[in-house]
């Protein structure tokens, strides 16, 4: 069943009589109960649409088309009210900086009290009894205590992990996490994303992953969406997408990333050159300043995508050899001297 | 520190601890405290401890200090002490009761300007520039003069003229406030704008609030004081700081008593409120404890 459905959202920033399209034709889909990873470099618009989804865009940003169906009900066009119902209960969010998404002079306890009390009609010692068990659930030992202290009295993984519950406290059937590792040690990162994950599976919660970071969601996620310049470049099974990829992008993604079987003397290769600027008007394929591979028709043609492919891909000339992970090889072999054979 | 002993308790008892915490190591609010509560009392059980009726006439006029007047008596014979006592409780209640008042209007517009923006946010500024565009104590005796002498339109004027003050800061606060991330995940949890801005917003822009009422409740005090020297005070009868230090205005050369007792009375108290709101601002600001 599906539970949240972005169908070719289209968000525009509007600067005095000027309008931007920070993202355009976004479309993925979620179904119940699983994870999916959507994936992309700063300003690709992944954060643009979990904000959309969530109804929080900035009052310049408009979403200018398309439609962010939960459930079967448009968000884009459902009231405050009908919003302010859905938030909390049925969809939850996790923000990228801990440190900072905490309310510093309300304690935990209260924090993660309030939405159950407000939203799900608990009493206090019944929203208590639920913050002590979900202080437990996301490994917060010590809880009775715990409850009563400030979040100057965590540390940035501890407040991920309060942040975790109080998303799943109005137990939501989706939790959007927007980054929710980049903040924290490289240490605790895996056992945080472990963590939501665990909990999400367990408590039948949809969760959308937002990343810049391919590594850290091939073990989380069953599907996997690379955005690149506001639109989705690439859509596939996370197994499929690592084994294959087919857009050059994602290809590049993978390739700059190190791994633990990388072979020794192989370097990391980077994506050259950096995303456009969104205020570029750019023709064809957004990727082609950067592409290896591009041809004239990348230059023209803006190469389209069928969403509803299992391996959806927007790319003129898509990449049909697996990649060979343990060399971080380009397919064609033109990477000027970068990479050397063992 | 304390830190074990702290957590173990509940949060309002932190707060009590930290409280006496800070008090204790705060040589200048433990001196507001006291000097505060010593005024306090006295206008509480001012019948009992006047030496004589406030406003009883008597032939001793202008006697310098001696052991049956204290400070003192005025140009009618009254006993300076006793009147210095009861005017405690007309200018402690206008300064307390003004601010509380501006507080709750000020604090409230400031809020709804600085979370909604737009429209609103300029239709509560305009207003509140046109305010600031005139000093307070102007607008307090511009609205008793034409609204009349009294206890309520002294109230009602002297807090009138402080909403801008408050509305300013909560402003300026909300605007960045509202921008932080928590304010979004409250967004996120689904609290309606009411709850966000009363309930997060607010807690976290205390601070320079009390700062602003505690200096407020100086000015209301020196507003009323200055009113009544004014004539525009609460009434004739009532003795009042302001009124007292009016009285004796002419007689300043031959009965320095008349000046200086009411004087050190209202620069007592205000200090005292000037030490104790440095303190509560740092006490109660939670990300400074333990």
């Amino acid at each position: 069943m599906t539970l949240l459905q972005i169908e070719n959202l289209a968000i525009d920033l509007t600067r005095g009589a000027q309008t931007h399209r920070l993202v355009s034709d976004a479309s993925w889909q979620l179904d119940a109960g699983q994870t999916l990873a959507v994936v992309g470099e700063s300003g690709s618009g992944k954060s643009l649409t979990a904000l959309a989804v969530m109804g929080l865009l900035a009052d310049e940003l408009t979403p200018a088309a398309g439609h962010i169906l939960f459930d079967g009900k448009d968000l884009l066009t459902a009231t405050d009210d009908e919003l302010r119902q859905l938030r909390g209960p049925q969809i939850a969010m996790v923000f990228q900086e801990p440190m900072t998404s905490l309310n510093p002079v309300k304690t935990i306890g209260y924090q993660l009290t309030e939405g159950m009390r407000h939203h799900l009609g608990f009493s206090a010692k019944q929203a208590k009894a639920r913050a002590l068990d979900l202080l437990e659930q996301v490994g917060i030992s010590d809880a009775k205590r715990r409850l009563k202290q400030y979040p100057h009295h965590f540390s940035g993984g501890m407040r991920q992990r309060v942040m975790i519950a109080i998303a799943l406290a109005c137990k939501p059937r989706l939790i959007l996490a927007d980054e929710p590792t980049t903040a924290l040690d490289v240490t605790i990162q895996a056992q945080i994303l472990s963590l939501l994950s665990r909990l999400c599976s367990e408590q039948g919660v949809g969760l959308v992953l937002i990343t810049h970071n391919l590594g850290i969601v091939a073990r989380h996620a069953r599907r996997v969406v690379v955005m690149y310049a506001g639109s989705v470049v690439e859509a596939a099974d996370a197994r499929q997408l690592y084994r294959a990829p087919k857009h050059p992008y994602t290809h590049g993604l993978l390739s700059s990333v190190p791994r633990m079987d990388t072979r020794k003397g192989s370097k990391l290769l980077p994506i050259q050159g950096a995303p456009p600027d969104p205020f570029d008007v750019l023709r064809g394929c957004r990727f082609n300043p950067r592409c290896q591979h591009a041809t004239d028709k990348c230059l023209t043609d803006k190469p389209l995508i069928d969403h509803m492919a299992v391996h959806a891909v927007a790319c003129w000339n898509q990449l049909d050899t697996p990649l060979d992970h343990t060399l971080n090889r380009p397919i064609s072999n033109n990477a000027s001297g970068e990479t050397r054979n063992p | 520190m304390q830190t074990e002993a702290t957590l173990e308790t509940p949060v309002h008892r932190q707060r009590e601890n930290r409280l006496r915490a800070t008090l204790a190591k705060d040589r200048k609010a433990q001196f507001g405290v006291v000097v505060l509560g010593l005024f306090i009392v006295a206008a509480i059980v001012a019948p009992w401890i006047a030496p004589n009726d406030p406003n009883e006439m008597t032939l001793d006029m202008m006697n310098p200090i001696s052991a049956a007047h204290p400070f003192g008596t005025d140009d009618l014979g009254r006993d300076l002490l006793s009147r210095i006592i009861f005017g405690t409780r007309i200018s402690l209640f206008i300064g307390f009761s003004t601010v509380i008042i501006a507080l709750i209007i000020g604090v409230t517009l400031g809020i709804a300007a600085g979370y909604y923006g737009g429209r609103l946010d300029f239709i509560i500024m305009r207003y509140i520039d046109l305010q600031w565009a005139f000093p307070n104590f102007i607008i307090a005796v511009y609205l008793v003069a034409v609204f009349g002498t009294g206890l309520f339109n002294i109230i009602a004027a002297i807090s009138l003229a402080f909403i801008d003050d408050f509305a300013r800061v909560t402003r300026s606060m909300t605007l960045s406030i509202r921008e932080e991330q928590y304010v979004d995940a409250a967004r996120t949890m689904g609290f309606s704008n009411i709850r966000i801005m009363f309930g997060h917003v607010l807690p976290n822009a205390m601070a320079p609030i009390i700062v602003q009422a505690t200096v407020s409740v100086s000015y209301a005090i020196l507003a009323e004081a200055s009113l009544s020297f004014l004539g525009l005070g609460v009434d004739a009868d009532t003795p009042t700081w302001g009124l007292i230090l009016a009285d004796g205005r002419g007689f300043i050369s031959q009965a320095w008593w008349l000046g200086v007792f009411p004087g050190l009375a209202i620069m007592l108290v205000v200090l005292s409120i000037n030490f104790i709101g440095d303190w509560l601002r740092d006490a109660l600001d939670v990300r400074q404890a333990i």
